[in-house]
């Protein structure tokens, strides 16, 4: 941060542009929309995470005695429910990727900023749906709304939840949308393919999936709407219809859609770890078509997720091996990322400490994978906590990992000003260590055969939940603190300057935080991205 | 480690200690490569730390290293396929000579038959040393049948039959856990599998107040329920010939042929038009209320216990009994009269 001692803060930016509340509601700005997503998901990730502590607090003993059955199950479907369809979708790309992909590109805005504000609107109105469901009592049918308990047994609000998720799909597709037309249109001029940012690479892989794929999330929750609403017979056998069809269409989107979160992430950690190595990425192509590898592949793998739900062995055959094949270009960009640092320069601020956190952890997520994808493994373990913790390494360990890495990374882009250094590396310390102490007991449980979703378990799981409630007070902790810094920050955090990292990429070249227009005049690319190394010593031209 | 902080369950079948032995390899392969991954992180972030009188040397990548990382995991990867795929493959072929019990899961408890009648509630009992085919279908929503100490699982569907088979190899009681999630007391419906030695469970058979054997139940309501009205052995009856039948391939009216399995004989019960025999007429009503899963089970051992006949085209005649169009609705008729007596409330929510 030496760069930064004589910076000061631009006199007009898109911040303070107008400060009514009109302006920033009928903004068309991308980066004033990633504000509004900004606050919208972080209110989501702290009501998932408040069920999620009340799940590990029941967790502590094997009697469920903390909540009732059903109080339970509805909080282990909120906590699913807002996470995976309020949180990591929308996380980076809504909020990172927003703000970011016009300015990585030179472009001015996204390519339709109406349709980016709409797609906010549509998201708050899924979440005020999927808020009523709440406030009505919540539903019990678990996030993925296996038929046919959620179409024709179950009496919570089930129909209202749907559809909230239903409408928060739209912002989905319209986000993706945005984003490929945007990449396609508006890139500056020598903006190649080739010099493209690994991070905008990331969400237009992302992008693919969430249009291709959020439209067969729709079908399949009108069906079941249809069903339980008008009794149409579609996957419950009373009415004539095949439970396991349900199966095939929701993963038919909801595997897909685990890239859709992961993608944008591993996007985050390409820009952090070539920052903080001062160097040019290890095989740049290789990762950029990776994303693009497993996007594709992405869409032909979900009924690794049926293996026992009677599909016939064969088919399983082919879901396993194609399971397989997904799990390479993952594993390519991992190697990538560490041959990144081999003779870099390397440092060691908040953002890199989430980047290493992120690789280890996504490696265990991604190799665990490996043990999921084997039939006959799967066999024991599917459906108990071996699924659990992998799942969460994935998105927790890999995603939210990445999101913080970037939030840190970009924060002083976004508000002009840094976070506290000192606090931020012991946020991400204390994340790092109470994931673990979470989420690894849990693989062990999974072995020995506890089956998620339960509310009571045998008392030999016990130590084992102890440990792993113990951790998610710790994880608690590691989450509570950025958000109380960040907000101390916005205040008396020091200014930042243009780029406080010295990193490379358009959106270090303009002020912080960029104007309106992000740059006063529209910039010209000459160079390959991650140029790092040639001029160490020159700093940027302002 | 511990005695009470175990890493497995215990290994009480046959395939236990296969599947345990793909898991370490599994494991070995994960801790190998997070460790490469681990050490070489801390390696590089060690000794490329930056430092006043170094520089950062520009690498933009490597075909051979590319190639090396991407053969190399999917030759692995391939590895454990292949076994995996040899293990399920071993999981979902139950031997021949499996001993054969049916049990029906619903809201939330499981129900057990075996062929001699007995009944059990949460419990199974099972022999060491011979294998066991379970036959599960639910009542209502999708359950779970799991034994973690057997490594066996399948999903137990409403809408028809699947099976799951293991050979218990030590005595003693296990959790049979529903793992599907299933309402509000799913992690209520949990039941003991009890495995007993070979004399033991003979023993525990002879004990119980069996109703007379699963086929003999079976044989009743095939009476009771009129089906040997139409399924005579006679050139002229209306419905298929039904000895024999268990297991063999049945040509369709409209030319496929099907395996006449579990699943076969109970939608052909529930949803007669589903598929017609080659020579026969839909004139069979449905008997989807009338009669219960576990009727299913009796009525279907029944059919399976019906004595072989000469190994002839099954179910397959060239020339159909004449039954006039006009006839079907009296037939259909009468039968629905002779059933509504002997209704039982299926539960429809």
């Amino acid at each position: 941060m030496s760069t930064t001692t004589q910076a000061v803060m631009p006199e007009t930016h898109y911040l303070n542009e107008n400060y009514s509340i009109r302006s920033w509601l009928l903004t068309g700005d991308h980066k004033r929309i990633a504000m509004l997503y900004l606050v919208t998901i972080t209110f989501f990730f702290f009501l998932g995470g408040m069920f999620a502590a009340l799940i590990r607090l029941e967790l502590l003993t094997p009697a469920g005695d903390l909540f009732q059955s059903d109080t339970y199950n509805k909080l282990f479907t909120m906590h699913g429910v807002n996470m995976v369809f309020f949180f990591l979708i929308p996380s980076v790309p809504a909020v990172l990727g927003n703000f970011l992909i016009p300015i990585m590109i030179g472009a001015k805005d996204l390519a339709l900023p109406k349709i980016n504000l709409l797609s906010w609107y549509i998201f708050i109105a899924g979440a005020l749906f999927s808020l009523t469901a709440l406030i009505y009592g919540g539903v019990d049918t678990g996030w993925t709304f296996y038929t046919p308990l959620s179409s024709g047994y179950l009496k919570t609000p089930v129909i209202v939840m749907g559809v909230g998720i239903l409408i928060a799909g739209f912002a989905s597709i319209f986000t993706g949308l945005n984003f490929i037309v945007t990449v396609h249109r508006m890139r500056a001029p020598g903006m190649t393919w080739g010099r493209l940012p690994l991070f905008v690479w990331a969400n237009y892989a992302a992008s693919l999936i969430m249009v291709l794929g959020t439209p067969v999330l729709a079908i399949t929750l009108i069906l079941l709407v249809l069903e339980r609403g008008f009794h149409i017979g579609i996957f419950d056998p009373k009415l004539g219809g095949d439970p396991v069809l349900f199966q095939h269409m929701f993963w038919f989107y909801s595997h897909p859609a685990v890239y859709i979160m992961i993608l944008p992430g591993m996007g985050v950690i390409s820009e952090i770890i070539t920052c903080f190595s001062r160097k040019r990425v290890f095989g740049y192509t290789f990762i950029a078509f990776s994303s693009i590898a497993i996007a594709v592949f992405g869409f032909v793998v979900w009924a690794h997720h049926m293996f026992v739900a009677g599909i016939s062995t064969y088919s399983a055959m082919v879901f396993s091996l194609l399971s397989y094949a997904v799990a390479i270009p993952s594993a390519v960009k991992v190697f990538n990322w560490t041959a990144t640092m081999y003779k870099g320069s390397v440092t060691f601020e908040t953002p890199m400490l989430y980047a290493f956190g992120f690789i280890g952890l996504f490696t265990i997520g991604g190799l665990t994978g490996l043990f999921l994808a084997a039939l006959g493994l799967d066999v024991h373990i599917h459906d108990t906590y071996f699924v659990i913790a992998h799942f969460h390494y994935v998105m927790v360990g890999g995603m939210v990992m990445a999101y913080l890495g970037g939030m840190h990374f970009w924060w002083p882009k976004i508000t002009g000003r840094m976070y506290p250094e000192g606090w931020a590396k012991l946020a991400a310390l204390i994340t790092f260590v109470g994931f673990n102490l979470t989420f690894f007991p849990q693989f062990i449980l999974g072995y020995l055969g506890m089956p998620r979703r339960y509310h009571a378990y045998p008392e030999e799981f016990q130590v084992l939940n102890v440990l792993s409630s113990a951790g998610a007070s710790v994880l608690a902790v590691g989450f509570i603190l950025p958000a109380i810094y960040f907000l101390w920050s916005l205040r008396y955090g020091e200014i930042a300057g243009p780029n406080p990292w010295n990193a490379k990429g358009l959106e270090w070249q303009t002020s912080s935080p960029p104007p309106t227009t992000n740059f006063l005049e529209t910039p010209v690319v000459t160079e390959e991205p991650y140029h790092y190394g040639s001029d160490e010593e020159v700093t940027f031209g302002h | 480690m511990q005695p009470n902080f175990p890493l497995f369950p215990e290994q009480a079948s046959t395939i236990a200690k296969h599947v345990d032995a793909l898991y370490l390899f599994l494991v070995l392969i994960t801790t190998f490569f997070s460790l490469l991954v681990g050490l070489l992180i801390v390696f590089f972030a060690v000794k490329y730390r930056k430092t006043p009188n170094r520089t950062s040397e520009q690498i933009h990548g490597s075909m051979l290293l590319e190639v090396v990382w991407t053969a190399i995991p999917l030759a692995i990867s391939m590895v454990i396929f292949v076994w995996a795929a040899f293990l399920y493959y071993h999981m979902q072929r139950p031997p021949k000579d499996a001993m054969e019990i049916y049990g029906v899961g619903k809201q939330w408890m499981w129900k057990f038959e075996h062929q001699g009648g007995q009944r059990e509630i949460n419990s199974l009992h099972v022999p060491t040393g011979r294998p066991v085919k379970v036959t599960l279908i639910s009542q209502d929503v999708i359950h779970d049948f799991f034994v973690p100490e057997f490594r066996v699982k399948t999903d137990v569907l409403p809408n028809r039959f699947t099976y799951t088979w293991f050979e218990a190899t030590t005595p003693g009681t296990y959790h049979l856990f529903c793992s599907q999630y299933c309402g509000t007391k799913h992690s209520a419906m949990i039941g003991d599998v009890v495995v007993m030695k070979p004399e033991d469970f003979e023993a525990w058979l002879g004990s119980g107040k069996a109703e007379g054997s699963l086929a003999a139940s079976g044989e009743k309501l095939f009476q009771q329920l009129g089906c040997v009205t139409c399924h005579r052995g006679d050139s002229g009856a209306r419905g298929p010939n039904l000895p024999g039948l268990y297991g063999r391939s049945v040509r369709l009216q409209d030319d496929r042929t099907v395996l006449a399995d579990d699943n076969y004989i109970r939608e052909s019960i529930l949803n007669p038009n589903a598929k017609i025999v080659s020579g026969f007429q839909p004139i069979m009503p449905t008997f989807q209320g009338v009669v219960k899963e576990d009727d299913l089970v009796q009525l279907i051992a029944y059919i399976k216990s019906m004595p072989t006949v000469d190994a002839g085209p099954i179910n397959n005649r060239t020339s159909p009994a004449m039954i006039r169009d006009s006839e079907v609705t009296n037939i259909q008729q009468q039968m629905r009269q002779d059933n509504a007596g002997k209704k039982s409330p299926g539960k429809q929510p």
